[in-house]
């Protein structure tokens, strides 16, 4: 069959670093393997591409060759006794929702998009508001098909399991991820029963996250990233869990699993300037913070509505204007608090309009060699680029995350100092020896990977 | 790779040995910079700013002969140095010739001479580069132009007319690699005290090398096409450019 290719300018989510590659759509999962082999028709790198909600440049790949996998998205089979799901890659997590819910289950980690492909999801090993008592996605993987350069593998927790530990968090750096066997969590209905409560500075905030951890299946805190002074940190915290039946007005215990996502209404175009500034943003959070109850519990909510309240607007990633975003996103352990107040602190005083910061805290680390997520606190802030300083500014405070033992997030990242690297992931080496055994030609790399230097062949490159 | 903030970790410098491109890579080195070609007619130039990168952790610094006049050598240059760096990340484009614009001094082939060094030379130099940067998806030009091209003076006027050429050729390279991955900003630096402007009377509102270095970083961090130094100067020519000739031509210097 003939390929016509083009050439594109492609960016994440952040739309900044942009880079024009050469796209291929392919239509069968049976064609990834041409097109990653050493003798394929485009010569030159080659990287999986889904969604493009990376915010960063992991799904680019500057003068080579990307896969858009999205037409890859066939459900393979759905076993409703036993709840799982076996998927192609390409299948976003908008789609299978859709198919799930309804039928009594839910999808076992939800990022803050569902706009995600399963193969993307995995690639990040994303987490959602319930990492600390399910882990990350990676957790949840019963096998996967990696197609590498090498060939094809099936891997998973007890098979291969290197090739996993490697994949999950992997940033598509050890190959295509063709299909991926997930098991599912069951729900009674598409309401979630939601406590809110405002706290007036980050130790409450904290306080509030951290007690009574297991009794919420999922937890998480915005922060009014502006606030300052005794008012820094100050937050709105909601936790939940999906409602039983039981837990439903009457009217609606007759359809408790109806789900309608309703569609996004989409920004037009991007602005010629950022309208997220300092002002604007400012006003919002303030709105934000007083529109929320001081305390409401046993209060009901959509899916979409708590997961993925931001999906509402569609590309609002346009909002920022030409020059883009970058989310700044770190764990840090238990015991580091400290370095989430000063992260707030810095950031405060420099100006910085962060929209929507989010704080939550993880369990345990899962298996991925380059899996983001560990035992602590993670927080993520939105920040417009193209201000003077920042480079300096997020500089300096990737080193104390680094001196904290804490790391940041592949996914997120658009600006990281390669030698920090190392030092945020200890387990670096272990999944670079992995990677040159699957790709020993060094065929796979990314726009994310040749800037951090991830593989050998960059190295050289860089 | 060029990051989100704009910071380049690889350069190809033209007119290496130069106060600002020395200033810019300085600058550049403390950020993301790890691999830089400097090309020039000074080796001895080019050399020490070479060391002085190293010792700033730039871990490869390579130099190379270059006059941009010898047209026929720069599609290979470009080649040698894509092979070299492996990615051009920022191309800098900081040669030029101040020259003379005394009507005895001048004749054909001097003048000649002077086009070729500010404006022919640099500009062919930057294609063939482009070139590379095209087929790599990504990469960023720095073209340095100067306010004497924003409006032609009789003081220097052959080497103004050349930074005038140099300067729409970058703003129309600029339009015609839209959505190539390729980015040109032009830096209009008014009078700064370098080598190339030493023993001359400062103008009004002159800078020094470090300014213009700062107001490059500042342009690769905003993203922006088009950079003044100082930046008032930006609105001191929207002025000038409307003055009568008769005015125009009885300003000094």
């Amino acid at each position: 069959m003939r390929q016509t290719y083009r050439r594109e300018l492609l960016s994440g989510w952040g739309r900044a670093a942009p880079s024009v590659a050469t796209v291929a759509r392919p239509r069968h999962g049976s064609e990834i393997a041409g097109l990653i082999s050493p003798g394929a028709a485009v010569p030159g790198a080659r990287i999986a591409r889904g969604l493009g909600r990376s915010y960063g440049d992991a799904a680019q790949c500057a003068g080579g060759l990307v896969l858009d996998c999205t037409h890859l998205d066939s459900v393979i089979e759905l076993d409703e006794g036993s709840g799982t799901l076996r998927c192609e890659a390409g299948a976003s997590f908008d789609a299978l929702l859709k198919l799930l819910v309804p039928r009594g289950y839910f999808l076992p980690v939800t990022p803050g998009t569902r706009f995600v492909t399963v193969g993307g999801a995995i690639a990040s090993d994303v987490h959602g508001k319930n990492h600390h008592v399910d882990g990350s996605l990676g957790a949840h993987v019963d096998e996967l098909v990696l197609v590498a350069p090498t060939g094809s593998i099936t891997c998973g927790p007890g098979r291969e399991s290197d090739v996993f530990a490697g994949t999950c968090g992997g940033m598509g750096l050890t190959g295509v991820i063709s299909e991926a066997t997930m098991r599912l969590i069951p729900i009674e209905s598409s309401r979630m029963l939601v406590d809110t409560e405002r706290a007036e500075d980050l130790d409450s905030c904290m306080a509030l996250l951290s007690e009574e951890r297991e009794r919420f299946r999922y937890s998480v805190a915005w922060l009014d990233a502006l606030a300052s002074g005794r008012r820094l940190g100050r937050a709105v915290v909601t936790r939940g869990d999906h409602a039983r039946v039981a837990d439903l007005p009457s009217r609606e215990q007759r359809d408790p699993l109806a789900y309608g996502p309703r569609a996004p209404i989409a920004v037009p175009m991007a602005p010629p300037v950022s309208l997220l500034n300092h002002p604007s943003i400012s006003a919002f959070n303030e709105m934000w913070f007083r529109k929320s109850p001081r305390r409401r519990t046993g209060h009901l909510e959509q899916i979409p509505g708590f997961f993925h309240p931001l999906d509402g607007l569609g590309g609002w990633n346009l909002l920022y204007g030409p020059r883009g975003f970058t989310q700044y996103q770190f764990v840090v352990p238990f015991g580091a608090e400290s370095v989430v107040k000063t992260v707030l602190e810095r950031l405060s005083k420099a100006r910085v309009a962060s929209f929507l910061a989010v704080l939550k805290c993880f369990g345990p680390q899962g298996s991925g060699y380059l899996s983001f997520p560990s035992e602590g606190w993670t927080l993520a802030l939105d920040i417009p680029l193209g201000s003077r300083d920042l480079v300096a500014l997020l500089d300096s405070l990737d080193l104390i995350v680094a001196e904290a033992g804490g790391r940041i997030y592949l996914s997120k990242d658009s600006r990281l100092r390669p030698e920090l690297l190392k030092v945020m992931y200890p387990r670096l080496s272990e999944w670079a020896a992995l990677r040159d055994r699957l790709d020993p030609a060094g065929l796979l790399s990314s726009d994310l990977s040749r800037r951090l230097g991830l593989c050998g062949s960059d190295k050289a490159a860089a | 790779m060029i990051d989100a903030t704009g910071m380049p970790q690889s350069a190809v410098v033209i007119g290496g040995g130069s106060d600002i491109a020395r200033e810019t890579l300085r600058l550049l080195a403390s950020r993301r910079l790890k691999s830089v070609l400097l090309a020039g007619r000074d080796q001895h130039r080019l050399e020490g700013v070479a060391a002085e990168l190293a010792a700033l952790g730039v871990t490869t610094t390579a130099t190379t002969y270059l006059d941009v006049t010898r047209i026929g050598d720069l599609e290979k240059f470009a080649d040698d140095a894509a092979a070299l760096l492996g990615r051009i990340d920022l191309v800098l484009v900081a040669a030029g010739d101040l020259g003379t614009a005394e009507l005895g001094e001048l004749d054909a082939p001097r003048s000649a001479a002077m086009l070729e060094a500010n404006f022919v030379g640099p500009a062919a130099a930057t294609v063939a580069l482009a070139r590379v940067l095209r087929i790599q998806g990504a990469g960023r030009i720095v073209i340095l132009s100067s306010v004497a091209g924003v409006r032609v003076r009789r003081a220097n006027f052959v080497y103004g007319s050349a930074k005038a050429g140099l300067d729409g050729f970058g703003l129309g390279l600029a339009d015609a690699l839209e959505g190539s991955g390729v980015e040109v900003m032009v830096v209009r630096p008014g009078f700064v005290r370098t080598r190339m402007t030493a023993g001359l009377d400062p103008a009004p509102l002159a800078v020094d090398a470090p300014e213009v270095a700062e107001a490059i970083v500042r342009g690769l961090e905003t993203g922006a096409t088009v950079v003044w130094v100082p930046a008032a100067l930006r609105a001191v020519f929207a002025v000038m450019r409307l003055l009568p000739r008769s005015l125009w031509r009885r300003i000094p210097g």
